[in-house]
């Protein structure tokens, strides 16, 4: 397979770019989306490509930009929104939560809402306790959204392509630690699909789990892990809803140990839910308690020594799985 | 308030339009008559919010929308469907929560959607359609048709920032929709009068360099004329605009609401008086339009009309219950719900 090395930030732009040029009906909106191309620069190049009327810079109205493309999508669109911050989600909460997640329903199957509205997660910027968030489990907590946490710029160009394609409302979380980091990304266009988790290292000693870039984190601890004897098996969900149970309660009936690590707040978080929702399936393979590993449940505060201390890392993964496999 | 009323020959319709005009506000009239009968009878689960003295709006509204345009409606919601030709046996089988209903018993009075007929979903959030509707504009402009969507709200909606934020992005790109602003006074209790301080609505038009117009929403050819400009006026490409129509509930807010609370019975009894169903009989009858038997046949068929569909909607059965696991997401067997 022939891979190139661009940013997470380029991989966006051209899953974008791609799906914008296989199908008209794709358009793009949100705050500095199109001259700035992006706040996170996630967007470059595509309103030079395709015109103000495609990639369409908002005002800041997060909930009615969102419905605008929720109308869109209504009427034969398939619109991507982009709210800049994870933390932004609740000025636009009534728009997706009670108007895009539930008008497929509420119609009786007669609506379909082909919308994707991607936004971002992640703490470690010192953006404070309002950029800093990462809110996706107070989306996945409304029935009717499909949640995708995408890892690698590889995993978010393939599944966000994935989600604009999606004929239900999408909420995609972008890391924005990862945006400026390069990956190797395949050059041939390529689909990852929902609710297929990712097996990213193989182990028979404790299952971790990790949601977006903790993923990442929790391979790198593995390589740790290893040097205490200790071989952990990683796997990535890419999307929560729909989650992809069935690789999890395998990986954990296999290893009888499963950390998850989610990045969002621990009360009645992502972590939690997954637990929650596979523990009956394995709860006589366990050789102890399911353990998370997430934010505190604090809103983030502003200096780095207060911030790193209460986000999950490579180093607390590996603390946490070391203790739960040697005691 | 003074009659103001014009020849209805001065307005451009032909005879039958006028006659449907009238039908079509008696069929909003009966209709709720009907469910507040059904209510009554523990017929209808949950609510339903009542459209009754506002029937003028709608029908004067709708009256200028093609096949091809769409409307966004409101909790208040079965005037614009009526009006935009919903199926009355679909709608009252959803208002009783039955199988055979629009939605499939999921949706009852204050959701109903025929996307068929562009009806793009009555809405329980106050003001949520407004931005709907504005994306739906955004993408007949895009698309390149001329097709033209209607806005319908409240006068209490005026007062969320989805009005202010939508209106705002659809005059800045011209967008093909009008914004209907039923002004009845009262978002449930509370009388806009003490929320507000202008007297006008329409005049925040002006903030957002847009046409604004006033018009009295019990004259149901008025606000057909109004409409109309501000319709041809969005399918020229020329944007937005927006129209308050002053109007109001006879009835409380909802079904059971006997709405006597927060308002007086002697402005009640006044605007009753302006009824804009009998209103336009009566000039309709003095104009030699048409003849007292006509209307009597009209209304006697329109009343069979509702109890055909009340019957059809009593008749038809429940949902099954695993209805309720369906239609969540697109894919046939759908994503799991638990």
């Amino acid at each position: 397979m022939k891979v190139k090395k661009i940013t997470y930030a380029q991989a966006v732009a051209e899953a974008i770019d791609e799906e914008m040029q296989r199908d008209n009906d794709v358009i793009l909106l949100g705050e500095d989306v199109g001259i700035l191309g992006g706040n996170f620069k996630a967007t470059v190049g595509l309103y030079e490509k395709y015109g103000e009327w495609r990639v369409r810079d908002t005002p800041i109205s997060e909930n009615s930009f969102t419905g605008l493309g929720l109308g869109a999508a209504l009427t034969g669109l398939r619109p991507i929104v982009e709210i800049m911050f994870g933390d932004f989600l609740m000025l636009a909460l009534d728009q997706i939560g009670n108007q895009a997640a539930k008008i497929r329903y509420m119609s009786g199957g007669q609506a379909k809402v082909p919308l994707t509205i991607r936004t971002t997660l992640g703490g470690g910027r010192s953006s404070a306790a309002q950029h800093s968030q990462s809110l996706q489990a107070l989306v996945c907590h409304i029935p009717g959204l499909k949640v995708v946490v995408p890892s690698s710029a590889a995993e978010a160009k393939g599944l966000l392509k994935t989600a604009i394609r999606d004929d239900n409302p999408v909420i995609f979380f972008e890391n924005k630690m990862e945006y400026n980091k390069i990956y190797e990304v395949p050059e041939e266009e390529y689909t990852i699909p929902f609710g297929v988790a990712n097996i990213l290292r193989e182990g028979e000693d404790i299952t971790i789990v990790g949601t977006s870039n903790q993923a990442l984190n929790a391979l790198k601890a593995a390589e740790e892990l290893t040097k205490e004897g200790i071989e952990a098996e990683i796997i990535d969900p890419r999307t929560l809803v729909p989650l992809d149970k069935n690789t999890i309660i395998k990986s954990v009936k296999k290893t009888g140990r499963l950390l998850i690590v989610d990045e969002g707040y621990e009360r009645c978080g992502a972590a939690g839910e997954i637990a929650m929702s596979i523990l009956k399936d394995v709860f006589y393979y366990l050789d102890g308690p399911i353990e998370r590993l997430t934010t505190a449940n604090l809103p983030l505060p502003f200096s780095p020594v207060l911030e790193f201390p209460i986000i999950p890392d490579e180093k607390k993964i590996y603390q946490k799985a070391k203790e739960m496999v040697k005691g | 308030m003074k009659s103001k009323f014009k020849e209805i020959k001065s307005y451009d319709l032909d005879k039958e339009k006028v006659l449907k005009m009238y039908q079509d506000m008696l069929k909003i009239r009966y209709f709720e008559n009907k469910i507040t009968d059904l209510y009554s009878k523990g017929l209808m689960p949950g609510l339903a919010h009542l459209y009754i003295g506002e029937e003028a709006v709608a029908v004067g509204v709708c009256t200028n929308l093609t096949e091809r345009d769409f409307a966004v409606s409101t909790h208040r919601g079965h005037g614009h469907l009526i009006a935009q030709g919903a199926d009355l046996k679909k709608m009252m089988a959803e208002v009783l929560g039955k199988e055979t209903g629009y939605c499939k018993g999921k949706s009852g009075s204050m959701h109903i959607m025929d996307v068929s007929k562009g009806i793009l979903g009555a809405n329980g959030i106050v003001g949520a359609g407004i931005p709907i509707a504005t994306g739906s504009a955004y993408s007949a402009k895009l698309r390149g048709t001329d097709q033209v969507t209607i806005s319908f709200f409240g006068e209490a909606a005026s007062n969320q920032g989805t009005f202010h934020e939508s209106i705002n992005m659809a005059a800045a790109w011209k967008l093909p929709v009008v914004y209907i602003c039923e002004n009845n006074l009262y978002g449930i209790s509370v009388d806009i009068r003490k929320v507000t301080a202008t007297k006008d609505l329409a005049v925040r038009a002006k903030a957002y360099n847009i046409p604004g117009v006033v018009v009295d929403g019990n004259d149901v050819l008025e606000v057909y004329k109004v409409t109309k400009e501000a319709v041809e006026r969005a399918r020229k490409g020329e944007g937005p605009s927006l129209i308050e129509c002053k109007t109001y509930r006879w009835k409380g807010h909802h079904v059971g609401d006997p709405g006597k609370v927060y308002r007086l019975e002697k402005e009640t009894e006044e605007w009753k008086e302006r009824c804009p169903i009998k209103t336009f009989r009566e000039r309709l009858i003095k104009e030699k339009i048409l003849s007292e038997e006509e209307l009597s046949l009209i209304e006697k068929n329109t009343k069979e009309m509702i109890k055909e569909a009340a019957d059809f909607a009593i008749q038809s059965p429940y949902p099954d219950e695993k209805e309720a696991y369906e239609d969540l997401f697109v894919e046939e067997k759908g994503v799991e719900v638990k």
